[in-house]
């Protein structure tokens, strides 16, 4: 079928399978930050922003994204780059491969939720698993970057 | 000496990479037009193949090739990433007539594209004489069904076993009389305990793409821990000589120890070799379940004996391993549930350890973080903890009781001197931290909630003494920046970074004047690879020797230059200068240029290899606070105090993180991780939804701290921290659970229904 799908505020006008997930369409046309974890949509590693809000690629229809505005960890660069710096701090990526698609929970957490509690976050990342770190650094790199609020001065949305 | 880098936090080098997700692991990198391989696998536990028809297979538009028993070589090898000659057996073969577990490969299928492969899979046809598999450990031993009866199985030396009797390896280890030692003590306790087989559940799955280069030698990229070990093994089992063979490994997505057995290296290799084309095989995350390596399904045998003042006179032990389906690390993982638990409690004690690993039609087990010590830290704590009951005695000073101490040789850890140790500190600082004297045993949080505290403490090694080996290479490049050449594979662990931190010390530079290079056999130093928590303390040690050659070599040069004697000549990191005339002095940068290319260049390199006779032990302290519902049996860890003694802690960040990730797996372990099979040999969790990893609402806050000593023979004081951090979880959450509720769970993982069960009892 064809589809029209922006990714990161670049139009793909293409021909895909009926049956392609947006996360092979997002891996095709390089997109590499986008991952696979698991065949169950039980890992979180896909997810990118479908129109804004966190969705898990690997169970998303391409075609369903047809007209829509996608996000990768690629189309929001310097935000990404500004919490990975927090993780880094922290020595909370480890083998790195679960930090793209926790960046994007998180960064759409901080559009979504204002002042959330420890509680509130924990619920929202929940989805998104890590083998490597048992989650305190990853932690500890949030608290940190809630509480400086890179954000605001960066001028960022 | 005041350390600049070593003992620092200093962010990773690939953090900026990683965390801005960018292609550097094995699938980013894969050339287009790479065919696509799948491997068809058995759905039998146990059968004879008698027939397969591929014929109609092969048609299917796009299909290169098509591999059954029939086509690949007839040689027998082992999975096992380990230093030639393995101490596994070499029972497999890529493909053979007989399939042993469901999930054995049974045909290897490549095209242009997933779509075609999946459509030839379902249509080749594979008739089957089912054979009466072994499914529980248990029975395997004696089992009418032989599961090797083949009469190649070829093992290097003796590790006691006997394929006939579906036995992989036996053995046992003595000091003095035990028998006699506890019929003398005043207070005996036995159990018998099990551990379950667990996945180690790295984020990325088994992954390889291969090609022929120029010189038509074949070319392996792939997420390994392992790579020398994989050259050698996929050149002996493709009957190719070494020279002919190269990997390369990228970043890796997670290891814990499931890279160091090679799972998806061989297919695609074989692939390329048969149709010259590039070929990848991608693991969906249910194969990498249900047909790569799980860690050792055991049961434990302990007694331990003590006089009435607490001091223990008595172990005995015996482990039971189920390796599965083929014996990759069985003789080795088992030996490691004794060597690593005893010696914290043999200083006044007599013991001994035996062991048997069997075969069964399970998936065949590996290697994964803690590799047989923490099977046996949960028995033998357990059994401590229970000893404590009985003698009347805090669990804590009966362990402060008993410990080894720095000097004395440990009679149950191959002998080996103990040269540095601070448990007794992490004891006591994890007692402060955890809030011992106030909470032991338990606090009642309302009519039918408690919580309970509880503990154990645990050692592991620093590499596989006169084993392990790790190369290093430094160089010093024009411009004075140096390239750090290792063997050993960073799998997240960061151990380029800490490398580079040890090479940075030594030659008195910013971290941004070293580069590590990943790891590539045809360019890399030689290293056993990234196991046995040998990177820090072995390729650390090389590093520090390379770097320490290199840098004197750097003064001499500079001597040579300056015109004077070598013995005046100082280097600085900056400049080399005279000592007593420090106005004449070479910057490194000119020196360096000068070195490479003009009159009499002397381009500089050191290289330095090294492998340790004693693999001195970390050690680690770990407190659980635990709230079970009486009512339901739920169990949530709420606190989890961890206290490490890994030598100076050469990256404090990065030590914690791996301890935190180390616990939390631990707790998996503890309270929900247990891979299950069906009647048939199926298994039946293989799937994130039904295999539960912990995810954040699962752990409480895991906190961590270090105790550090100084290791004498280690760099700049460091042993290890990968592995030891796993062991604790186990057996201190059942001593806190036994605390709330007076129930001893003797098997894992600590489930709300055996812990009703037992209060029932
Ligand atoms: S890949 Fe695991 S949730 Fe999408
Ligand atoms: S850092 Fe490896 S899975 Fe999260």
């Amino acid at each position: 079928m064809k589809v029209k799908i922006t990714v990161n505020g670049m139009l793909y006008n293409k021909h895909i399978p009926n049956d392609m997930m947006l996360l092979e369409f997002l891996r095709k046309y390089g997109y590499v930050s986008v991952k696979r974890g698991c065949d169950t949509s039980n890992c979180g590693l896909c997810t990118v922003w479908v129109e804004g809000k966190p969705v898990l690629s690997c169970s998303y229809p391409a075609a369903r994204a047809d007209g829509k505005q996608i996000t990768t960890l690629e189309g929001v660069k310097e935000e990404a780059a500004s919490f990975g710096r927090y993780m880094t701090a922290q020595g909370a990526e480890q083998c790195g491969y679960c930090s793209p698609g926790f960046i994007m929970a998180v960064l759409a957490m901080r559009r979504e939720l204002t002042d959330p509690t420890e509680e509130e976050i924990s619920q929202y990342l929940a989805g998104n698993l890590c083998r490597c770190s048992g989650y305190a650094g990853q932690t500890r790199a949030l608290r940190a970057w809630l509480k400086d609020k890179p954000w605001e001065k960066e001028g960022q949305a | 000496m005041k350390l600049k880098f070593v003992n620092q936090p200093i962010p990773k080098l690939d953090g900026a990479a990683l965390t801005g997700g960018k292609g550097v692991y094995t699938e980013d990198m894969v050339p287009r037009d790479c065919l696509v391989v799948q491997v068809l696998r058995s759905p039998h536990a146990f059968a004879r193949i008698k027939s397969i028809r591929k014929d109609a297979a092969s048609r299917v538009p796009g299909i290169s090739c098509i591999l059954t028993w029939e086509d690949v070589p007839q040689i027998r090898y082992t999975l096992a990433g380990q230093s030639y000659p393995e101490p596994s057996p070499y029972d497999r073969y890529i493909l053979e007539r007989v399939v042993r577990y469901v999930g054995d490969p049974v045909a290897i299928v490549a095209g242009r594209d997933k779509d075609c492969v999946a459509k030839a899979m379902g249509m080749i046809q594979v008739k089957y004489d089912l054979l009466n598999p072994v499914l529980d450990f248990e029975q395997a031993l004696d089992h009418p069904s032989v599961i090797h009866p083949e009469e190649d199985y070829f093992h290097h030396y003796d590790i006691g076993g006997n394929p006939s009797r579906n036995l992989v390896a036996s053995g046992s280890d003595a000091h003095g009389d035990v028998e006699s030692a506890l019929e003398a003590c005043d207070v005996v306790v036995e159990g018998t305990y099990y551990t379950k087989a667990n996945a180690q559940a790295m984020m990325e799955t088994f992954r390889t793409y291969t090609y022929l280069d120029h010189n038509r030698r074949l070319n392996v990229v792939s997420s390994t821990q392992v790579p020398f070990h994989c050259r050698r093994t996929i050149a002996h089992a493709l009957g190719l000589p070494k020279g002919m063979v190269r990997v390369v490994k990228p970043r890796i997505g997670g290891g814990f120890g499931a890279k160091q057995t090679l799972v998806s290296e061989l297919f695609p290799a074989l692939v390329t070799l048969r149709t010259g084309k590039p070929a990848k095989i991608v693991y969906t995350r249910k194969e990498s379940f249900q047909a790569s390596n799980s860690r050792h399904q055991m049961r434990v045998h302990v007694k331990v004996g003590a006089m009435q003042d607490g001091t223990i006179k008595a172990v005995d032990m015996h482990a039971l391993s189920n390796a599965g389906a083929y014996g990759e690390h069985a003789s080795t993982t088992i030996g490691l549930v004794g060597h690593k638990s005893i010696p914290l409690y043999a200083r006044q004690a007599d013991f001994r350890f035996s062991w048997d690993v069997v075969y069964t039609n399970t998936m065949a087990a590996g290697a994964f973080r803690g590799y047989g010590a923490t099977q046996g830290c949960f028995a033998m704590e357990s059994a401590i903890n229970e000893l404590a009951v009985k003698l009347n005695m805090d669990p804590a000073q009966l362990r402060l009781k008993n410990l080894p101490q720095v000097g004395e040789t440990m009679p149950a850890y191959y002998n080996e001197p103990l040269t540095s140790c601070a448990l007794p500190q992490c004891i006591r600082r994890g007692m402060e931290l955890i809030g011992w004297q106030e909470k032991y045993p338990c606090v009642k949080v309302d009519d039918h909630r408690v919580r309970g505290i509880g503990m154990a403490v645990t050692m592991q090694g620093s590499g596989i003494s006169a084993v392990d080996t790790g190369a290093v290479t430094i160089k010093l490049n024009d411009d004075g920046y140096y390239t750090l050449m290792i063997g050993a594979t960073d799998m997240g662990t960061g151990c380029d970074t800490i490398l580079a931190q040890m090479a940075a010390e030594i030659l008195d530079c910013p971290m941004e004047r070293i580069t590590v290079d990943g790891v590539d056999t045809d360019h890399s130093p030689f290293d056993t690879g990234s196991y046995a928590s040998s990177t820090t303390y072995v390729t650390g040690t090389a590093v520090v020797k390379a770097c320490t050659q290199l840098k004197e070599q750097i003064a001499a040069e500079g001597a040579r230059r300056l015109n004077i004697h070598p013995e005046r000549a100082e280097f600085d990191g900056d400049k080399v200068y005279d000592r007593t005339h420090p106005e004449t002095s070479i910057t490194l940068c000119k020196l360096a240029q000068s070195l490479v290319a003009g009159v009499g260049p002397q381009w500089l390199t050191a290289t330095a290899s090294h492998c340790s006779p004693t693999s001195p032990p970390p050690f680690m302290a770990g407190f659980a606070e635990v709230e079970v519902d009486l009512e339901t049996g739920e169990t949530k860890v709420v606190d989890y105090v961890g206290v490490v003694d890994c030598g100076t802690v050469v990256n404090k960040n990065l030590a914690r993180v791996q301890a935190e990730g180390g616990i939390a797996q631990g707790i998996g372990m503890a309270l929900l991780e247990d891979i299950n099979y069906d009647p048939k040999g199926q298994m039946v969790n293989s799937t994130f939804m039904q295999y539960k990893i912990p995810c954040r609402t699962d752990l409480p806050e895991i906190r961590v701290d270090f105790e550090e000593s100084y290791e004498p023979n280690g760099p700049f004081g460091a042993k290890s921290i990968g592995e030891v951090v796993i062991n604790t979880p186990s057996p201190a959450i059942a001593h806190a659970v036994y605390n709330a509720t007076g129930v001893r769970v003797h098997s894992l993982p600590i489930t709300a229904e055996k812990i009703l069960m037992g209060r029932e009892d």
